[in-house]
C-alpha cells in the first residue's frame, strides 16, 4: 500500500533530516513509528501524502507515484486520512460542517449525502450529541476524535496519524487510543507516529525506530519489544517504558 | 477675537443657487460616503489578492506582493492622488492623457482609485499577518483532505483571518473615510471641499468646520457600530472573541 525507498530530505543546503529511508506499509498492517523528538519520524509520514517534499527517493501510494510532478496530488491527498498532533478541525466551523467541507468541495457529495455520513461517523466516536457544537467547545480528546472521523469521512484507503495522543490530557488519551484500536481491528491500514507503547504492543503489526533522520530499526512488533537488535532502541525502550 | 458667530448661517441660502449651506455641506457628506465607500472596496478587493500572495510561498508572488506594497504605502497618499490626477494624463500616449483628462467626474474616479490602492496594501499587510496567525497545521489540515490551495484560503484560512484581523480592519475603513478628504487637492468637492466653500463664501469658518467634523464623526461612528456588530456577529463561540 504504502512503498517508501531510499528517501532523502534536507532542509536547507546541509541539514538532512531523513536519511535514506527504506520501508512499506502493506494493506491493513498497523505500522507504529517511534522515535526520539527531532528524529524525522514527523516529517517522514508526512511525507507520503507530500505535505513535505522530499529531495531523493520516491514514495508509492497504492500505485502512485508521490513524488511525480504529474500525480494529482490534492486527489491523492483525499484517499489518505491524516490525523495532527494539534487536530487542527477547523475552528469557525460547526462540528458536522468540519466532516462535510472535504466530503462537498473534494468529492463532489451532496451536502445531505455527507450529513448523512458525517452523522455516522460521530456516532461512530461517539460525538453525535455535538454535532451543532464548535471545536473550541470540546476538550482535546473528543477534538482529536473529530478529526478521526473528519477523515474517515473521506472514505481513506490508508490513516496516517501524527502524534494524535501528544497534546492530549493522560485522561483523554485513552478514549482517543479506542478508537484507533477499533480502527485497526477493522483493518485499516494505519501508520501513526507515537509514544504509546501500549498501542503498539496491543496493535501494531512492525515497529519502525527511528533516530537522527534513519530507520534504526523495522520489526515484527514481538521481535521489537522482544529483543530489539539496535543499542539505541534498546537505550529509548528503556527511558520509555521504566516509568 | 473679533467674530462673528451665526449659527443660522446654515439655513441661509447659499450663493451657487440650489438650496441653502446646510445643503452644501450635505452634498459633500454624500460625496465623501461614495468616494470612501469606493475606495474601501477597491481597497478590500486588491488588499485581499495581494494580501494572500504575500502569504504564498512562491518566491515570485512574495516578490509581486513585495512590490506592490511597497510602492503603495511609500509614498504619500497626496503624492499619489497627484501622480494618478497629473502626472498619468502626460505619461500616456496623446490620444490616451487626452481622453484621461476629459473623463466625466475624473476627480471622483481618481480619487477612489488612488486611495482605495493606498490602503489597499495596508489591508494587505494586514490580512498576510492574520493567515500568518492561523496556526501552520490548519493549512496542512486542508491540504491533507485533499482541498486545492485555492479552496484552502476559501474555505479554511480567509474565513480565519479575516475574523483576527477585523480591529485593525475597522481603523483602516476609518482611514479611508478621512484619507478622502485629500482628494479636495485634485478638485473633488467632497465634505471638506464644501466647508471650505462654505467658508469662503459666507466667512463663517468656525461654523463651516464645526459642522465638517460634527459628519466626519458621525459617519465613522456609524462606520464602528456596524464593523462590531458584524464582529459580533461572526464571532465563533469559544474562540477568542467569541462568547
Amino acid at each position: 500500500m504504502i512503498e517508501i525507498s531510499h528517501v532523502n530530505k534536507w532542509y536547507g543546503p546541509s541539514f538532512q533530516v531523513l536519511k535514506d529511508c527504506t520501508t512499506s506499509v502493506a494493506k491493513g498492517e498497523v505500522v507504529v513509528v517511534c522515535g526520539p523528538s527531532g528524529s524525522g519520524k514527523s516529517t517522514l509520514i508526512k511525507c507520503v501524502n507530500a505535505l513535505e517534499p522530499f529531495q531523493e527517493g520516491q514514495i508509492i501510494l497504492d500505485g502512485v507515484k508521490v513524488n511525480d510532478p504529474k500525480t494529482d496530488l490534492p486527489k491523492l491527498r483525499a484517499r489518505v486520512g491524516m490525523v495532527f498532533q494539534h487536530f487542527e478541525l477547523f475552528p469557525h466551523l460547526r462540528i458536522i460542517e468540519n466532516l462535510c467541507l472535504a466530503q462537498e468541495k473534494v468529492l463532489g457529495r451532496s451536502h445531505d449525502e455527507a450529513v448523512a455520513k458525517g452523522d455516522k461517523l460521530l456516532e461512530r466516536v461517539g460525538l453525535k450529541a455535538h454535532a451543532n457544537k464548535y471545536p473550541a467547545e470540546l476538550s482535546g480528546g473528543q477534538q482529536q476524535r473529530v478529526a478521526i472521523a473528519r477523515a474517515l469521512a473521506m472514505d481513506p484507503i490508508a490513516m496516517l496519524f501524527d502524534e494524535p495522543t501528544s497534546a492530549l490530557d493522560p485522561e483523554m488519551i485513552s478514549e482517543v487510543l479506542d478508537v484507533m484500536v477499533d480502527l485497526a481491528h477493522e483493518g485499516m491500514t494505519m501508520m501513526v507516529v507515537t509514544h504509546e507503547m501500549g498501542f503498539a504492543s496491543k496493535v501494531a503489526h512492525r515497529v519502525i525506530f527511528m533516530d537522527k533522520g534513519e530507520i534504526v530499526e523495522d520489526a515484527q512488533k514481538t521481535d521489537f519489544f522482544g529483543s530489539p537488535r539496535s543499542e539505541r532502541a534498546q537505550k529509548f525502550l528503556s527511558k520509555i517504558l521504566s516509568h | 477675537m473679533n467674530y462673528n458667530w451665526n449659527w443660522h448661517i446654515f439655513f441661509e441660502p447659499n450663493p451657487t443657487g440650489a438650496g441653502t449651506y446646510l445643503d452644501l455641506l450635505v452634498s459633500g457628506l454624500w460625496l465623501t460616503i461614495k468616494t470612501a465607500l469606493l475606495a474601501w472596496i477597491i481597497a478590500l478587493i486588491f488588499g485581499t489578492i495581494i494580501g494572500i500572495l504575500r502569504s504564498l510561498p512562491s518566491k515570485a508572488a512574495s516578490w509581486i506582493s513585495f512590490c506592490y506594497v511597497e510602492f503603495f504605502r511609500n509614498m504619500p497618499l497626496l503624492v499619489q492622488l497627484f501622480l494618478w490626477f497629473f502626472v498619468l494624463p502626460e505619461l500616456l500616449p496623446r490620444t490616451a492623457g487626452l481622453w484621461l483628462k476629459q473623463l466625466p467626474n475624473a476627480p471622483f474616479w481618481t480619487a477612489a482609485i488612488g486611495v482605495g490602492l493606498f490602503m489597499s496594501a495596508r489591508v494587505a499587510v494586514q490580512l498576510a499577518a492574520g493567515i500568518a496567525s492561523l496556526p501552520r497545521g490548519q493549512k496542512q489540515a486542508a491540504t491533507a483532505l485533499g482541498l486545492t490551495t485555492t479552496q484552502g484560503y476559501r474555505y479554511v484560512l480567509l474565513p480565519m483571518a479575516f475574523r483576527i484581523i477585523m480591529p485593525p480592519l475597522t481603523s483602516e475603513f476609518l482611514n479611508t473615510v478621512k484619507n478622502t478628504s485629500v482628494a479636495i487637492t485634485i478638485g473633488l468637492i467632497e465634505l471638506t471641499g464644501q466647508a471650505r466653500a462654505m467658508q469662503e463664501f459666507s466667512f463663517q469658518v468656525f461654523e463651516a468646520f464645526t459642522a465638517a467634523t460634527i459628519m466626519y464623526l458621525a459617519i465613522n461612528i456609524i462606520v464602528v457600530t456596524g464593523m462590531r456588530f458584524l464582529e459580533r456577529s461572526l464571532a465563533i463561540p469559544g474562540y477568542i472573541t467569541g462568547k
